[in-house]
């Protein structure tokens, strides 16, 4: 899903966020303007130049006159809107949706390569989260080590498609996809072979970089060098969307 | 001026490295301060060889991996006010987890007879049975603090010391998270 373009002649729109008067372009979402503000809003799955996706669930938001949360990343702001972005309630939600993270796969932060560079691992730490109040999953998962350059590890892969879209609308590659349903969900390259044996990966690294963990990772790094630049994107992805 | 009554600290080391409680020694000069507040009435680091009947604060390194785990935690549990979770493998099962994914027969040819050249033989006696299964100190017993970390910095482990002399329950993930 390509990023809807801007329009020329939006309209402004006046919201409350967390008690502060704010104005905003018709078009935009609410993390965006939350973003623009330096309301801290988390989010795993949202990336500014990619599409939104929506799937982590990280960014909800209250809004005044609803029952229902909502995904800061996926929806428009509207005249008048009242949002609240950090009550207890929020706080308890994303701590639980952090702890199933940790729950699903396997996450041994102490033998990862990502170790100490790692948006779920500082997430964790910013909502609070000392421990997992729900049972492990004990599931196991395979690593795919077969590329020259690069390793995958569906145990640290929390499902965030940033690496399927990156793939797909900067590098313009599509080699990412994602397999299966619910926790039997898998990122796989190609027709899940090997991703060493891709005939569309350009060896570019743009998966990797953008990925939150240590799901992908460059090879021959060790535990805690792996530093992930993301600083390509927005640039490449204002000039990929202004074509 | 009187001296506040110094409180009692148990600790024991279950399926863990036992890095825990050497960060806990990498306190240095602090320990000195700490034996004013403290008594350790029980640990590896001492020579008590019974866990007394009413401890302050229990303090559990690694993780459930045996049938001995498993009584000490539920001794620590029953005979501490407050039960510490110390370290990553005690609060989320961290590398002794890592045989959950196999068979725990294939786990033990492996340790003792796979990689062994001579006389491969499982020992069953002085060694207490594996459990099939892994888990954090809170998958059998409840616990009142976790303090995740590979091990916590002595800092962290200082501090939440600290607050529980003080009668507070700290709050680690200012100072410590999962990995650190
Ligand atoms: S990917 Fe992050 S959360 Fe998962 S094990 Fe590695 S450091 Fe920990
Ligand atoms: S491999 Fe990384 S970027 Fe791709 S879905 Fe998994 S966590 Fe996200
Ligand atoms: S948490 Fe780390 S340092 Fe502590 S016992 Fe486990 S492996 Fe050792």
């Amino acid at each position: 899903m390509p990023l809807p373009a801007k329009q020329p002649n939006v309209r402004v729109v006046t919201l409350n966020i967390d008690g502060r008067d704010l104005s905003a372009r018709e078009d935009e979402t609410i993390i965006e303007v939350c973003r623009e503000n330096q309301i801290p809003i988390p989010s795993l799955c949202y990336l500014e130049g990619l599409s939104v996706w929506g799937a982590c669930r990280l960014c909800l938001v209250e809004l005044s006159g609803q029952g229902r949360l909502l995904a800061a990343c996926s929806t428009r702001v509207t005249e008048g809107m009242q949002i609240q972005t950090n009550t207890e309630k929020l706080q308890r939600y994303r701590r639980t949706i952090v702890e199933l993270l940790f729950a699903e796969r396997n996450h041994v932060c102490s033998v990862c390569v990502s170790n100490g560079h790692c948006e779920l691992q500082h997430m964790a730490q910013k909502c609070g989260v000392d421990h997992v109040r729900v049972p492990y999953r004990q599931a196991s998962y395979p690593v795919d080590s077969s590329h020259e350059m690069f390793r995958l590890d569906h145990d640290r892969c929390i499902l965030c498609t940033r690496c399927v879209r990156v793939c797909d609308e900067i590098e313009g590659a599509h080699t990412w996809d994602v397999m299966g349903r619910g926790s039997d969900c898998r990122v796989i390259t190609d027709m899940a072979q090997p991703w060493g044996e891709s005939d569309t990966c350009t060896s570019c690294g743009k998966c990797v970089q953008v990925c939150p963990t240590g799901a992908l990772v460059k090879q021959g790094t060790s535990v805690g060098e792996m530093v992930k630049d993301q600083h390509f994107l927005p640039i490449l992805a204002r000039r990929r969307h202004s074509q | 001026m009187s001296t506040p009554p110094k409180i009692t600290v148990a600790t024991t080391w279950l399926d863990g490295c036992s890095g825990c409680h050497m960060s806990f020694l990498d306190m240095d000069e602090r320990l000195i301060e700490l034996v004013q507040q403290v008594d350790i009435v029980y640990s590896p680091l001492v020579d008590t060889k019974t866990l007394p009947d009413h401890v302050d604060v229990g303090i559990l390194e690694g993780s459930i991996s045996s049938e001995d785990d498993l009584e000490k935690a539920h001794a620590f549990r029953k005979h501490c006010k407050i039960l510490v979770s110390l370290g990553d493998c005690a609060v989320n099962g961290n590398v002794p987890a890592m045989r959950n994914h196999f068979k725990l027969a294939d786990v033990v040819d492996r340790a003792y007879r796979d990689t062994v050249t001579f006389q491969p033989q499982t020992p069953t006696q002085g060694v207490p049975a594996l459990l099939a299964v892994v888990k954090p100190i809170h998958g059998v017993v409840g616990v009142d603090v976790f303090v995740p970390g590979c091990p916590p910095s002595a800092d962290a482990i200082w501090y939440v010391l600290s607050e529980l002399i003080a009668g507070r329950i700290p709050e680690p993930s200012a100072v410590t998270r999962f990995g650190a």
